[in-house]
């Protein structure tokens, strides 16, 4: 599963009076519904037991998250 | 830092004694969907969004103040030189008893405002889909106050604060299509 395709990032000003270590990189989610207005018919499915766990029969819809990201 | 012009945003023109008319506009005064959560919704969400739509939310912020303005003065005068038993007739008793005739952050059925009614979340399109949900109800109970107003200057002052929401909406539309741009942007560079 490829996340990164469903993140964004942005770089928030930085002020040299920052008084914790600035975090120069910001990373947010862009999730997979929001580039698919209408859903087409027809695309690639998971398999029943896939489906189940990935919570989504189509692989497309899926973008996961995971602590190691490190977006919060 | 904001700067001050002592005059309202659009001109508010009151045309007739109807202190019933002011408890209907208080929805958008101190209501849910209103003009003081839309400018406290968007002026706190701002320090957490991607840099490129702070600005869209301090803009739209700064403008529902306006807006807010202009609903406090449509009350006001609508209310201002009423009797006791003319606002106790339009419902507004119980607001006479605990503020008198002054102005208070409250819905048209009398609750008063809490932070409950707005959010922030932490999540850029969480946030920004809130916002367009915000414009669009806002647009609505303009709608409906605008089919119950029977003063024709009031309408026409809600005519055009409906129309800045439909514009609110769209900027902030066009905010969660900039963020889209920024989707896989590490793979490109
Ligand atoms: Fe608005």
């Amino acid at each position: 599963m490829n996340q990164s395709q469903f993140r964004g990032t942005f770089r928030p000003y930085v002020s040299p009076r920052d008084p914790c270590p600035p975090i120069l990189e910001k990373t947010f989610v862009l999730p997979p519904q929001l580039f698919t207005n209408f859903q087409k018919p027809g695309l690639p499915q998971n398999s029943p037991e896939e489906a189940l766990k990935q919570g989504s029969l189509w692989p497309q819809f899926v973008d996961g998250f995971y602590r190691e990201e490190g977006i919060s | 830092m904001w700067v001050y012009e002592k005059k309202l945003l659009y001109p508010v023109e009151v045309t007739t004694c109807n202190p019933m008319l002011a408890k209907y506009l208080m929805e958008q005064y101190g209501g849910a969907d209103g003009e003081l959560a839309a400018a406290l919704r968007y002026m706190n969400q701002r320090y957490t969004v991607p840099d490129k739509v702070i600005g869209v939310l301090t803009d739209i912020s700064t403008e529902e103040f306006s807006h807010l303005e202009m609903l406090a003065t449509m009350i006001y005068k609508l209310t201002k030189d009423a009797t006791p038993e003319q606002l106790e007739k339009a419902g507004l008793g119980a607001h006479f008893v605990n503020h008198g005739h002054s102005l208070f952050y409250e819905n048209a059925g009398g609750v008063p405002f809490t932070a409950t009614y707005i959010q922030s979340k932490g999540d850029p399109i969480a946030d920004l889909y809130e916002d367009i949900a915000a414009e669009e109800k806002a647009r609505a109970t303009y709608q409906w106050l605008i089919d119950i107003s029977d003063d024709p200057g009031v309408s026409d002052a809600l005519r055009f604060l409906r129309e800045r929401e439909n514009i609110h909406s769209l900027r902030f539309r066009e905010s969660v299509e900039i963020l889209k741009e920024e989707r896989d942007r590490k793979k490109i560079f």
